[in-house]
């Protein structure tokens, strides 16, 4: 048997040659953070079905990863391609990390940035910007997910004030919440407010039993006559089309997420193959395992490459919302089959916590059908390639 | 005030060392800047930050010192990104192979015209692992040398430094008035992430490479043909002795107690 030294499937390609210095510097903080602060303890967060989202939120604030792409109020105002590649390296960490940042600063904060008062962008940017305010996005609801305009919950005036009252559901860190975005119907049209969570009449109640996305709180909000001031309502948002871009934004980082979901399953595959020995050698050197490793490889490159290429357009500022549903579609699937594939060459081994594929595997479940499910996102491509929207 | 950290791009710790010609191969592998000088870099800022605050200019700067080939910009650069304020390359082909002796003198010779109050080192390199350099420093420029610096605390009024000086053999306290050069070890504190905001205003941040003339040094008193050690050879480290496992049937502490007499460790 001869042996040469491996290459990364990065490596491969070269698809990392035209990041800039700065991107790259970015990129390596990101790793440096998750394989101090997250991998030794994600295992033991996911079987506890717990994250310590306020002491995390302390920490990726004093690096400047939330809101990190969004200008002024104390964020960092990066380029997307740095935000992309943040989220990449937070997500081979584990989806409910990636998850906690996009919701901070891709659905909370760039709500009040780009649709808030200047009051409001006052109030909670910087604290949110530094972790010591953490933000919720209250859209979906129990029979609203795909199809959020038919949402039930409600907003009424009185007076200078709106009376809210209804329910969101899946909602990523409801629970630890200071400020909740959230968006109803009125008899304007839908509008978005965002709410200080200690206002009586709000309530969150943790979501238990996931099977997938433990390391990440998962909460119901419940709104009883919630009353809230009508400098409370984000002025900007008059339409459904508010919380759309939001969740556009967030699913920019995903294509880049699932990547690193992606990548960590093929490193820790490729490292378990070179030392399980089966058969009087090492599993690495059958046919069987090296037809797995260069189907992923070549997936997991031309994802990254498609996250690069949408990365490299939004950096232009002219990213079309069907660009980032392809994104989406192809990376949260890809990087779903890939975690499945290592899985089956860890074998026995890779269904415990001990590694990460089951637990990349189980979180992209969640991924798939969250921001836009595969599906929708299919109809997005689908309504671009003949102009007939077959989702309504 | 004025710090000078030296900083040193070392090969990543975690790669395959190899020997090139009795030189370390620094060209094949990631390199990255040296660990412990990461903490001698997070001391400086948090001795000037409080001092600087509310000033939209610093008045206590913190310039980053390194010896080393052009690519030891990289490891610069994250230093900067922590940062510190600006940097000094000392590059130029004549230094290649200089020992410690030769480093200390053009490292000593770039702090001398800088004006300097205090150098911050780390206490060794992760890749030569000598640990000589700050005392080398101090005596060449004849600066009061504080090594080893587990606790620091800076008196600007007073032009007075003190640190709690940890060693094996126990803690002492040890002032200098300026300038001094100190070390620090890894329990100081626990340096930071470059900020992404830290990233983007080190590109902006002055690097001033100078060659060996510009320091007033001459080809001559470095280099590998003037060092005191060569490197005839290296081997990988042995592996690990398999360690005792004692089963407590009752009578573990003896078992321990025998084990330690008979290996002397007490």
């Amino acid at each position: 048997m001869t042996k040469k030294d491996p290459v990364h499937p990065f490596d491969l390609l070269d698809v990392q040659r035209e990041l800039t210095e700065e991107q790259r510097a970015i990129q390596k903080v990101a790793r440096d953070f998750v394989d101090k602060e997250v991998k030794p303890h994600i295992a033991g967060w996911y079987e506890s079905s717990d994250i310590p989202v306020r002491e995390l939120a302390l920490k990726l604030g004093a690096i400047g990863m939330l809101g990190m792409h969004l200008e002024g109020y104390s964020c960092a105002g990066t380029d997307a391609t740095s935000y992309g590649l943040a989220c990449l390296e937070l997500e081979a960490g584990d989806s409910g990390l990636r998850s906690l940042v996009s919701v901070q600063g891709s659905l909370s904060m760039f709500a009040i940035h780009e649709y808030g008062s200047e009051a409001q962008k006052e109030r909670w940017l910087p604290e949110m910007a530094a972790g010591r305010a953490i933000g919720c996005f209250g859209l979906t609801e129990a029979d609203f997910g795909s199809n959020p305009s038919g949402m039930l919950t409600n907003a009424k005036r009185d007076g200078d004030n709106w009376i809210i009252n209804g329910n969101k559901m899946w909602i990523t860190n409801g629970t630890v919440a200071d400020v909740a975005i959230i968006w109803a119907q009125t008899d304007e049209g839908i509008r978005g407010f965002a709410v200080d969570t200690k206002t009586a009449g709000f309530q969150a109640n943790l979501i238990k039993h996931k099977l997938s996305l433990r390391a990440s709180l998962t909460a119901e909000l419940v709104f009883t006559n919630l009353k809230v001031s009508d400098a409370d309502r984000l002025p900007g948002a008059t339409s459904l089309r508010a919380p759309l871009m939001c969740l556009a934004e967030a699913r920019y980082g995903i294509i880049f997420g699932t990547v690193g979901a992606a990548r960590d399953s093929l490193e820790t595959a490729l490292a378990y193959a070179a030392t399980r020995e089966q058969f009087d050698g090492p599993i690495a050197r059958h046919q069987m395992t090296q037809a797995k490793f260069a189907a992923m490889a070549t997936r997991l490159n031309t994802a990254m490459l498609l996250a690069l290429h949408i990365g490299k357009i939004k950096d232009v500022g002219q990213v079309q919302p069907q660009q980032i549903s392809m994104g989406k579609y192809n990376n949260a699937m890809g990087a779903l089959e890939i975690a499945r594939e290592a899985r089956s060459i860890l074998g026995g081994a890779g269904i415990t916590t001990e590694y990460s594929v089951f637990r990349h595997m189980a979180n992209l479940e969640t991924v798939l059908t969250y921001e836009g499910t595969h599906e929708i996102h299919s109809l997005v491509i689908g309504e671009a390639l003949t102009g007939i929207a077959a989702y309504r | 005030m004025k710090i000078a950290v030296c900083v040193k791009q070392v090969p990543d710790s975690w790669a395959e060392k190899k020997l090139v010609d009795g030189l370390l191969d620094r060209a094949g592998v990631d390199a990255v800047l040296n660990d412990l000088d990461e903490y001698a870099i997070e001391e400086a800022l948090r001795v000037v930050e409080p001092l600087n605050e509310g000033n939209d200019a610093p008045i206590h700067t913190i310039t980053l010192i390194s010896m080393g080939p052009d690519r030891a910009t990289e490891a610069i650069r994250k230093g900067l990104s922590m940062g510190a304020h600006d940097a000094i390359l000392i590059s130029d082909s004549a230094l290649v192979g200089s020992d410690a002796l030769a480093t200390s003198k053009v490292l000593a010779e770039t702090i001398k015209s800088g004006g300097f109050d205090l150098v911050f080192c780390g206490t060794e390199s992760t890749d030569a692992r000598m640990s000589v350099i700050p005392a080398m420093l101090a005596q060449r420029l004849g600066w009061a040398q504080l090594t080893f610096a587990g606790a620091l605390k800076v008196d600007v009024a007073s032009s007075k430094v003190e640190i709690d000086r940890m060693t094996d053999a126990g803690v002492e306290s040890m002032s200098a008035n300026f300038p001094a050069v100190i070390s620090v070890i890894e329990k100081i504190n626990e340096p930071r992430y470059p900020s992404f905001k830290g990233i983007m205003a080190s590109k902006k941040k002055t690097v001033t490479t100078k060659s060996l003339s510009d320091v007033g040094v001459s080809a001559g008193e470095v280099g590998l043909a003037t060092a005191w050690s060569v490197v005839d050879d290296a081997a990988a480290r042995p592996p690990r002795e398999k360690g005792l496992k004692v089963e407590d049937a009752g009578n573990g502490g003896d078992k321990l107690a025998e084990y330690i007499l008979e290996k002397r460790i007490v």
